[in-house]
């Protein structure tokens, strides 16, 4: 086995004397249209933004198999939305010291938070740094309800997360850019992105920009876009938040990795979830 | 834990055979995985699963380790006047949880 | 099964995971249990092909939810029906995965649900109709290994 993992990462990494374009490792993402429930037409793919690296903007979706595919098209079968029915009612649910929920200030979360997931990572002014939309919901706990903050992953935080950013569901992500400083951490997510780490050096660029299409082992590589987060993915068998597949990803690598929300990875999200401009926002996603 | 989802249509005509989805909540803990200190985490998982209509029996499984968590059963009923399905899932613990949904029959 | 670099570099997506278990325990059905399963089932009853399929993937892209589904040509009347479809996985750790029962209410003979597979093997459905009748569909599933984490 050790032989085989060798030559993967020989073949990713790219450095093997071997030419990826000799060998027909390739699987084109497969050509069809995400339609959910009959009626929410998805974009799946999209021009890219001016400056952005690839030809197209593609989502994971389209890398995956006809079955996992089909999953994200009913949002009866897609198990992610258990996550999404529980985040609704603790949408609806007091908590803290100052007895209200969500929409005791929010209202409807179809109205009020309708563009939320599109468009964050957001500017935030008063916290001086892009947040995302967990770190939003722990201002909100901390400042307005007087509730403890969500730890990373725990209680409510995934499934809160997920009916929040599904309401944008079928909406093209767009972030502002121009807001606050949110170009320096475009900036320095951008060289997170491209920096080789980990035993097996290789960067982010390594696998979904360089090698996205290209199998490593059996897994077929996407352009690791973020538009479907938190998503439900068949290995663990529940949702899973964006910071968590980040810090696997590294893992992965054989690299120390970063904590979940540090400014490396909040960089790093703000990053790469412009690389996925103009996807619709796929929450919660199905991937594998 | 959060309900069960249920999938039954609202009307039918008499004689329709409709389809009817269920997924619920559960870990499925198989039995046969180890924890940190290699201790078998202990088998639980709902293992019997009845839809019943208007108290007549209409599809039953019994389920082992190997279906995945939140398990998930498509099925399909034959209805012939208005009613109430009633759905079990009973867990390795005893404990069981119930679901109804009513269909208009024309 | 050691795949070689031919098999990599010929873009095989499909690993036969020998030794890799995703339930976590490399011990797998012993040959018997399948036997003694099936023989629990259906007696000594001779068993046909036809009346019944099985649907699965040919390709799992994940071993710990593959969608399955049976159906098999009945008129579910109160004269002939299905009674029972019994579902195995011949390399499960644990062979039997579900046993869908139904009735003359079910109107069809068709169940689907989500399964776990421990590796690339075959999976086994046997239908039991009311008139002692037993049919049997089998599918080869690959269940592939993912990418650095495993």
């Amino acid at each position: 086995m050790m032989k085989t993992k060798i030559y993967n990462t020989l073949l990713v990494a790219g450095i093997t004397a071997v030419s990826l374009s000799t060998v027909s490792v390739t699987a084109a993402p497969v050509d069809e249209t995400l339609i959910i429930d009959e009626e929410i037409e998805i974009t799946t793919r999209a021009a890219p933004p001016e400056g952005h690296p690839l030809k197209e903007v593609i989502s994971g979706w389209h890398y995956r198999t006809p079955e996992t595919r089909e999953l994200e098209t009913d949002t009866f079968q897609n198990p992610g939305y258990l996550g999404v029915e529980q985040g609704e009612e603790i949408w609806n649910t007091a908590e803290g010291t100052e007895g209200k929920s969500c929409a005791s200030c929010h209202g409807d979360a179809s109205e009020s938070m309708a563009n939320v997931g599109a468009t964050f990572p957001k500017w935030h002014a008063k916290m001086n740094k892009p947040v995302n939309v967990e770190l939003q919901i722990n201002y909100c706990r901390t400042e307005n309800m007087g509730a403890e903050p969500y730890k990373f992953d725990k209680s409510g935080q995934k499934p809160l997360t997920a009916y929040i950013k599904n309401q944008s569901l079928g909406k093209p992500v767009e972030l502002d850019l121009a807001a606050g400083d949110m170009q320096a951490w475009f900036d320095k997510g951008k060289e997170t992105y491209y920096k080789r780490t980990g035993q097996l050096n290789l960067s982010c660029a390594s696998c979904h920009e360089k090698n996205n299409g290209n199998y490593i082992r059996a897994d077929h590589l996407s352009q690791g876009n973020v538009n479907g987060f938190p998503t439900y993915r068949l290995k663990q068998n529940k949702l899973i938040s964006l910071h968590n597949r980040f810090r696997g990803c590294i893992r992965d690598t054989r690299a120390e990795f970063p904590a979940a929300f540090s400014d490396e990875l909040m960089g790093l999200e703000v990053y790469v979830t412009w690389r996925g401009t103009g996807l619709s926002v796929e929450t919660p996603a199905v991937r594998q | 834990m959060s309900k069960p989802r249920i999938k039954v249509p609202k009307k039918a005509a008499a004689g329709d055979i409709i389809s009817i989805k269920t997924l619920v909540t559960h870990q499925m803990e198989s039995g046969q995985r180890k924890d940190k200190e290699g201790n078998v985490i202990p088998r639980k998982i709902l293992n019997k699963f009845a839809c019943e209509f208007n108290g007549n029996p209409v599809f039953s499984a019994d389920i082992d380790a190997a279906i995945s968590s939140n398990p998930f059963l498509q099925f399909s009923a034959r209805v012939a006047e208005s009613g109430t399905f009633k759905f079990t899932w009973t867990d390795d613990d005893g404990s069981v949880i119930e679901a109804e949904k009513t269909i208009e029959v024309s | 099964m050691n795949p070689t670099r031919r098999q990599f570099l010929t873009g095989s997506a499909i690993i036969a995971a020998g030794g890799l278990s995703t339930l976590g325990l490399p011990a797998f059905a012993a040959a018997e249990d399948v036997t003694k399963a099936l023989a629990d089932f259906v007696g000594d009853s001779e068993t046909k092909t036809g009346k019944l399929t099985l649907k699965t993937p040919e390709i799992a892209e994940n071993g710990n939810t593959v969608p399955i589904s049976v159906s098999v040509e009945s008129d579910m009347t109160e004269e002939s029906y299905v009674e029972s479809v019994m579902v195995l996985a011949e390399d499960n750790p644990l062979p039997n995965v579900i046993t869908f029962n139904f009735t003359p209410a079910s109107g069809k003979a068709e169940a689907s649900t989500r399964m776990r597979l421990a590796k690339t093997q075959n999976v086994i459905a046997v239908a039991k109709m009311s008139d002692g009748t037993v049919y049997t569909d089998t599918k080869n599933i690959k269940v592939t290994i993912g990418g650095c984490g495993g």
